[in-house]
């Protein structure tokens, strides 16, 4: 997968004005954006997914341009096939489990539900082992499973690429570790290019095969692993990373 | 028993006019809530008016511009042969606009506070515009939208002076309990106004408290 970004995008309130200015290219299948707040990593995965709309540039992925400036292309979000896995998830409120998984299968209007819908969103909440949820509302849930349901929901229509948005920064410490190995089995299971935005080192250790550093709204550097091909996890280092750093944190919290 | 008519009469103006506000009052709330743009506040300051200005200011304004004469009441007489004024459809073009405003500003207030999030979510999934606000804007704002309906509707119920003006006080025809009230008192007839004051006050309470009850039961759920 090659996620091609090069972008400029002002944002101005009253006095205050930040302009982003990114540019960078990532040929693996597992990129971390990684940066302090305010630094314009958000900004950018938002203009990925289509939420904004930068002033000039082009955006690429997989070969396919979303957004090409001078070419006058801009496809709209619902058009671009990329899964969002919000910061706070964004599971609607007013929907059940089941509903928000398969809210993006129902097309027919307004909200009937076809039947052969129904067997792939029992499919992927057997996969995401949430299908116990089904019937149950967000506001009910807890934080990692309302992870599930988020990613389960996200990856029911085959995206071509995953953006996340500080994916774990809502998650107690020891649930954070857990869902890192399960980020990892989802992206071998679905075979789906993870990028990541962090500002959690031991997330860049995991997921940043490539990892671009932004700072002011600038990319400060991009670098590459020379060993980036162990997406299939065939030795295990990543789980022994993951496991590492859980040990680690268990070990202080004992002390 | 006293002649019920007006209560009837009066259900049947509100109900057609909360239905005519709640139209123009969620497009309006939509739009200024989403959007920002040149004038908007003006825009809100005009919508908002009728809930501050003299009923029969209103009645007045509706007359020139619905009147015989009127900008577009001389259009529709003119073309139409059709006229508003003392018909119970004057009525309910003078309760809908009194009770315009409470319904715009409780649906303003419920799209603000639907998380645009959640309509970038709708969008990602593969939403168009039409779609986001169906499935996911108004079902969401639906507490709010409801409870400025009930408010907007016993608004429409009670008006007085801005049906006056527009729809006089004909009996059997434009004559609204709260003019009937009015009259009856002028008649001595205390048997018909204490029984159309008894009849709205309980539906203006039992609005009320269910009004309420919806506003903070969608506190809670937030």
């Amino acid at each position: 997968m090659r996620l091609e970004v090069d972008i400029r995008k002002t944002l101005q309130s009253g006095e205050r004005r930040f302009e982003l200015k990114a540019a960078f290219s990532s040929q693996n299948d597992l990129t971390v954006i990684f940066g302090a707040s305010g630094s314009g990593k958000s900004l950018t995965i938002q203009a990925i997914a289509g939420l904004v709309t930068p002033e000039q540039g082009r955006i690429a992925v997989g070969g396919e341009t979303l957004f090409d400036g001078r070419q006058g292309i801009n496809l709209p979000a619902r058009t671009r096939g990329v899964g969002y896995l919000f910061q706070d998830y964004a599971l609607f409120p007013h929907l059940s489990v089941r509903d928000n998984i398969g809210y993006p299968l129902k097309k027919s209007w307004p909200f009937s539900l076809l039947p052969d819908d129904r067997q792939e969103i029992a499919e992927i909440m057997a996969a995401f082992e949430i299908a116990h949820l089904a019937g149950s509302y967000p506001a009910e849930l807890s934080g990692g499973q309302k992870q599930r349901v988020a990613l389960a929901r996200a990856m029911i229509k085959k995206p071509s690429i995953l953006l996340l948005d500080e994916p774990f920064s809502a998650l107690d410490s020891m649930l954070r570790h857990r869902m890192r190995m399960e980020l990892l089995e989802i992206r071998q299971r679905f075979a789906v290019p993870l990028v990541v935005i962090t500002h959690d080192p031991a997330d860049v250790e995991v997921f940043g095969d490539t990892l671009v550093i932004f700072a002011n709204g600038r990319v400060e550097e991009v670098s590459s692993r020379k060993r980036p091909a162990a997406l299939e996890d065939e030795d295990g280092w990543r789980t022994k990373v993951c496991r590492r750093a859980q040990w680690k944190k268990e070990r202080l919290a004992a002390a | 028993m006293p002649d019920l008519t007006p209560l009837w009469l009066t259900l049947r103006i509100a109900s057609c006019a909360t239905m005519l506000a709640f139209v123009f009052a969620v497009g309006f709330a939509w739009l200024t809530a989403r959007f920002v743009f040149w004038g908007r506040d003006f825009l809100d300051a005009i919508l908002t008016l009728p809930l501050v200005m003299p009923p029969t200011v209103l009645g007045y304004y509706l007359i020139v511009v619905w009147g015989r004469n009127g900008w577009l009441g001389g259009w529709l007489h003119a073309h139409l042969g059709l006229s508003l004024m003392f018909t119970w459809q004057g009525a309910v073009l003078a309760a809908t606009v009194v009770s315009f405003p409470l319904l715009f500003k409780s649906a303003r207030a419920a799209f603000e506070g639907v998380s645009t999030e959640y309509e970038q979510a709708a969008r990602i999934l593969g939403d168009n515009e039409l779609r986001v606000f169906f499935r996911i804007t108004l079902p969401l704002a639906a507490r709010g939208l409801l409870a400025g309906t009930m408010l907007a509707f016993a608004r429409a119920m009670g008006d007085f002076g801005a049906t006056l003006m527009v729809a006089g006080n004909i009996e059997g025809k434009t004559q609204t309990a709260a003019m009937a009230v009015f009259d009856a008192v002028q008649a001595g007839d205390y048997v018909l106004a204490n029984t159309l004051v008894a009849i709205m006050s309980v539906v203006c309470v039992v609005i009320l408290v269910m009004t309420n009850k919806l506003a903070s039961r969608g506190r809670a759920g937030r």
